[in-house]
This record gives C-alpha cells, sequence and structure tokens, in this order.
C-alpha cells in the first residue's frame, strides 16, 4: 500500500498544524530540490509579507512561520502560488549574500577515530577519502537538529555510506561525522550513528560571539586538512569559535 | 531596588523558564520556554504583571526558597505540597513572602511541571532576547543550592487572590488539527489513532512525551521513505516501535519520522501535564474548529485576570489553613471551559 505522491503535484503546499505553511519542492532528498527550497525562502524574506513571523528552509521545503489561528490560511497559500508563479524553483539560481567558508580540520587519528572504517566501507583508500573530503566543496543543506548544526553536502556518491547499526556514545563538539552523502559538524558533544571523520575547532553555534550563528542555508564549506598540533594550537587560542576558519562572499 | 530569592535547597530538576525564544528555527533552535504556558498566564493573573516575565519550573520537587526583602509570589501548574515558614499555603494562588521567611515546596500532588512565580520577575540576564532554560542548546543551566536568583522590581502589589483550578492534570482528550504528513498514514491506520486509548509513558520530557498502548505499531505508509522535515510543537510523531511521541517546546527544529497530525496548542498544558499513567485519547478536528477553539482559549487567557479571587471574603480574618478548604471547594464548583468541544 506504498502511497506514491504525484510528482506533478510539486511544489506542494501544506499547512503545518496551525504554526505555518510548507511549500516542498521534493519528495526525496535531492540536490535541485534543496536549492529550491533555499532560493524561494530567499524570495519570501524579500516580499516581507506581515504575517510572516520567520521562515527557515528544510531539506526540501521552504516553511513560513504564520499564526494561522489569526491568518485565514487560503489566501496566504493562494498568494504562495502567486510567489512561486512559473519559475521553475530547481534551477533557480541561490539567493546572494551567501559566505564560502574554509575550515580547519584534522582527519583520521586519534582526533577523529572512524575516518578509516567509513573509508573502507565506501570502499577507497583513507588517503582518498581525505581527498574527496577536502576536495569537495560542500553546501549547508539545512540548519537542524542542534542550534547553528549545519547538515553538508552533497558528497560524491561513494560516499553514499549507511548510519552505523549502534550509536558511538558520544563524539566531541566541532566533530566532523559522515553518512548518506553528508556531513554534520556539530556544535556540541552528542551520542551518534554517523562516523566522526573530522575534527574541527569551528563552533557552528557560539554565544559570545557577534554572529552567534556562523552558517546559513546556501553557505559553502570546504575543509582543509590540518595536523593534530595545528589544531591544538587554534584550540588554545580560539576566542571567537571560529577555530581558524575563513570565509569571503561568494561571488 | 532589586532583591535576591535566596535557594537554601532545591529539587533536581528545577529551572528558570519564561514564554522562550521565538524566531530561530532557521538556525536549528525551537522556543522553549515554560512546557505549560497556561500556568505562566495564570502566575502573571495572580500577581497582576506582564506575562512576559521569568518563574521557576518545578518538576516532581520543589525547594526552599529565602525571601532577601518582602515580596509577592504566586504558585501555580501541578499542585505540590507548599508552605511558608511550616504554615500551609494553597496553590493556584498568590501569597506575601515577607523578608526573612522561608517558602518550602515539596513534592508535586497532581500533574507534572508546577511553576513558582515572583513578583516582579526572576531578573537573570536574557541571552538572545529570553531568560529560559533551554539545556539541550545550552542555554542555562539548573538551579542550584546556593543560587541567589535576582528579582525585578515588583510594580505591583496585592496577594492572598486564587485562580480556579482546571482539569488539566490527569490527561484526557487531545484534540489534533490534520498536518503535513497525516495523509501518508491509511485512513485505517487513523482511525485506530483515535480509537486507542493511550497512557503516558515514563520517557518524556521537554522534548517529548511518549504515549504508550496496547496493540500493534501505528505506521506511516512507506514509513522509512520520508524525508527529514520541519518540527512544531505539538507533532505527533511516529517513531520506529510506532508509539506516538508529542514533541514538546524544546524539541529538535527538524526530524525525519513521520507526524500523525499536531495537537491544539491550547491542549499542550494536558500534554505536558499529564502524569505518568495518566489516560490520554486523541480526536482530529478541521483545521477550520482548530481556529475557533484556539480563538476562544487566547479570550481565555486574556480574561483570566477577571476570574482572580481573593481567597477569604474578609481579608483581615485570613488564614492560610481556612483558605486551602475553599479552593478544594473551588475546584469542584469549576466549570472549567476548556473542557468543552
Amino acid at each position: 500500500m506504498t502511497q506514491t505522491p504525484d510528482p506533478s503535484s510539486l511544489p506542494l503546499i501544506r499547512t503545518v498544524g496551525l504554526s505555518g505553511i510548507l511549500i516542498t519542492f521534493g519528495h526525496e532528498m535531492n540536490d535541485a530540490a534543496n536549492r529550491a527550497a533555499i532560493a524561494f525562502r530567499a524570495q519570501i524574506d524579500t516580499l516581507d509579507w506581515p504575517e510572516v513571523e520567520e521562515t527557515m528552509s528544510s531539506l526540501v521545503s521552504t516553511f513560513l512561520r504564520i499564526d494561522l489561528v489569526v491568518h485565514d490560511p487560503d489566501p496566504v497559500m493562494h498568494r504562495i502560488r502567486d510567489a512561486l508563479g512559473d519559475t521553475d524553483w530547481l534551477v533557480a539560481p541561490l539567493p546572494k549574500g551567501r559566505k564560502r567558508w574554509q575550515v580547519p580540520a584534522v582527519f583520521g587519528g586519534e582526533r577523529a577515530p572512524q575516518l578509516e572504517e567509513a573509508a573502507d566501507v565506501a570502499g577507497m583508500s583513507t588517503e582518498a577519502a581525505i581527498k574527496g573530503l577536502t576536495d569537495t566543496t560542500v553546501r549547508v543543506l539545512t540548519i537542524g537538529f542542534a542550534p547553528g548544526q549545519p547538515y553538508l553536502g552533497t558528497l560524491p556518491p561513494e560516499w553514499n555510506i549507511p548510519r552505523l547499526n549502534g550509536v558511538t556514545p558520544n563524539v566531541p563538539a566541532c566533530s566532523l561525522v559522515a553518512a548518506v552523502r553528508q556531513l554534520c559538524l556539530f556544535p556540541y558533544a552528542t551520542p551518534t550513528g554517523w562516523r566522526h571523520v573530522g575534527q574541527t575547532a569551528f563552533h557552528p553555534f557560539f554565544q559570545d560571539r557577534d554572529a552567534p550563528f556562523a552558517l546559513s542555508p546556501g553557505d559553502e564549506i570546504q575543509f582543509v586538512q590540518i595536523s593534530p598540533e595545528a589544531l591544538a594550537d587554534i584550540e588554545a587560542n580560539n576566542t571567537d569559535g571560529l577555530g581558524g576558519a575563513h570565509w569571503e562572499a561568494v561571488p | 531596588m532589586s532583591t535576591t530569592l535566596n535557594v537554601l535547597s532545591i529539587g533536581p530538576g528545577v529551572a528558570i523558564q519564561d514564554l522562550g525564544r521565538p524566531g530561530a528555527m532557521a538556525n536549528g533552535l525551537t522556543r522553549g520556554g515554560a512546557a505549560d504556558v497556561l500556568a505562566v498566564h495564570e502566575g502573571a493573573a495572580l500577581l497582576r504583571q506582564s506575562h512576559e516575565l521569568a518563574c521557576l519550573e518545578m518538576v516532581g520537587f520543589g525547594g526552599s526558597f529565602e525571601a532577601q526583602d518582602d515580596m509577592r509570589i504566586a504558585l501555580t501548574g501541578a499542585q505540590m505540597k507548599a508552605n511558608i515558614d511550616g504554615t500551609a499555603v494553597a496553590w493556584n494562588a498568590s501569597h506575601s513572602l515577607p523578608k526573612g521567611s522561608v517558602l518550602n515546596i515539596g513534592g508535586t500532588l497532581s500533574g507534572t511541571y508546577g511553576y513558582l512565580h515572583v513578583g516582579g520577575g526572576i531578573d537573570t540576564a536574557p541571552i538572545m532576547g529570553a531568560r529560559a532554560t533551554h539545556l539541550s542548546s545550552g542555554f542555562g543551566r539548573l538551579v542550584a543550592t546556593g543560587d541567589t536568583l535576582p528579582i525585578g522590581r515588583d510594580g505591583g502589589h496585592g496577594t492572598g487572590d486564587f485562580l480556579p483550578l482546571d482539569k488539566r492534570f490527569d490527561g484526557g482528550t487531545l484534540r489534533v488539527v490534520p498536518s503535513m504528513q497525516t495523509e501518508r498514514f491509511s485512513a485505517e491506520m487513523r482511525e485506530r489513532f483515535t480509537q486507542t486509548d493511550f497512557r503516558r509513558d515514563p520517557r518524556a520530557n521537554r522534548q517529548g512525551v511518549r504515549m504508550d498502548f496496547d496493540g500493534p505499531a501505528l505506521e506511516a505508509d512507506n514509513q522509512l521513505g520520508i524525508v527529514s522535515e520541519v518540527i512544531v510543537t505539538g507533532d505527533i510523531q511516529i517513531p520506529g516501535d510506532g508509539r506516538p511521541f508529542v514533541l514538546m517546546c524544546e524539541s529538535q527544529t527538524t526530524g525525519g519520522y513521520p507526524r500523525m497530525g499536531t495537537v491544539l496548542p491550547a491542549d499542550m498544558p494536558r500534554v505536558a501535564q499529564a502524569p505518568v499513567g495518566a489516560s490520554l485519547r486523541f480526536d482530529f478536528i478541521t483545521l477550520d474548529q482548530a481556529r475557533a477553539l484556539q480563538t476562544r482559549d487566547i479570550a481565555m487567557r486574556a480574561g483570566l485576570r477577571n476570574k482572580v479571587q481573593p481567597l477569604l471574603r474578609d481579608v483581615h480574618k485570613m488564614n492560610d489553613l481556612l483558605s486551602y478548604q475553599l479552593i478544594d471547594g473551588a475546584i469542584s464548583a469549576t466549570n472549567a471551559p476548556l473542557d468543552k468541544g
């Protein structure tokens, strides 16, 4: 009784409880739907409708938080349809103002002990795995689960490795973990079923920083391999919580 | 002149809360704040002050608190044993706490989350616009013995009042509005969901409350093929074991398990307060019905101040033990508007 939604119905416009309206661009995670969600969120932010209290993009959807007790959803959904218009959002350009980050990281060894295992599962050498993780510029697909926590992708197909059967009881803050062609960078120490392949000193959320949240969906990250000693030096003097990372504007 | 409420001893689950931090969903941060929002509004009504002031949320056990100066307090939410310098005091009521006196709040009598409000509010430094403790996101910490809680200037006056207790403390029926993934569940599965007697499971916290039941697992069609999607408070998430979790104010912002629907915000205090083992049912209503019911709930909250009554007719003979009896009478006489519809 598998119910396959009609693809021609995309984008789907649905209410979410009494909390808002969701516009969905894909039935499964794919790069085009993710870009569409980010691009349409930017468009909604530009329109600045008074009833929209905040917006976010998840993997394949744009969410508009609107108090549906006060605002009748039907006319708002109609206006959303107008805003979608004839544009093919799957090929729409990503918004301006995005950042391209370079983030230092240690791969493998004691600081990231599951890299070799991840490389094995992906069917490549440890060296090839590190090259893949540092050559690929990944995009912030969405922020979620914990404050500021990015889901990054999309890694090359060989990185479509499953989650662990069990859960690693604790991987440290600022760790880089991999599964299903994605990376996560944890703001806090956490248990996880993803493999711990890299270690940074980059805090995606840092309360005492002028900009507590470093990343936004659509930002790009390239990881730069450094030695464990270099990471220790960065950690010893990490007052801004950026862990030696730098960014420039995406042209 | 600000003052402090000094913590002489404290239960294991006491934290500063207010109405949370809206506006940061895009950054992975749920609103958080008090688990029982109605209790916050009740405390504000009793003290005739803003509902945006911070209070203490207490789970299971309260603590002992010494007033550094004269202050006013109100006690709302889950009923707990309470006394001031050994004299029992009424719940869902406001009291004066004279300088040097000690307020003792013991174990929970009914419900789950109790609240201690202070005239002027707890005046810790806001973090990103709120004082709410959000442990899973690293905002604030639990209250500890020896803490001196800063209290804001109390611009109000008057104590010795109570609000009728409503019936949200023992489970009941939760009204559910269909949401984005409701139709991923077959009509039979949705029917069984509304015909099932659920029990509030011990596995519950500010992130979610598990609902156990006897019977086979609830599941969506293509349960594992659902892409991670936005979570809103009240979402009924059906994880792999087929036992629902009603997601609370401190949940994650996104999740990959399908959502059966969303509990009406007006019924979320009932979810929060249901004690372990309490019987709960779910009942689907339409979006239009939900909007109307929620509008009534907002009006009810706004009218709470008009429901505040003196504990005794003759305030000059105020006696806290006597007032306790009056409160009991008020409970049975109360016609709780939330229980209709």
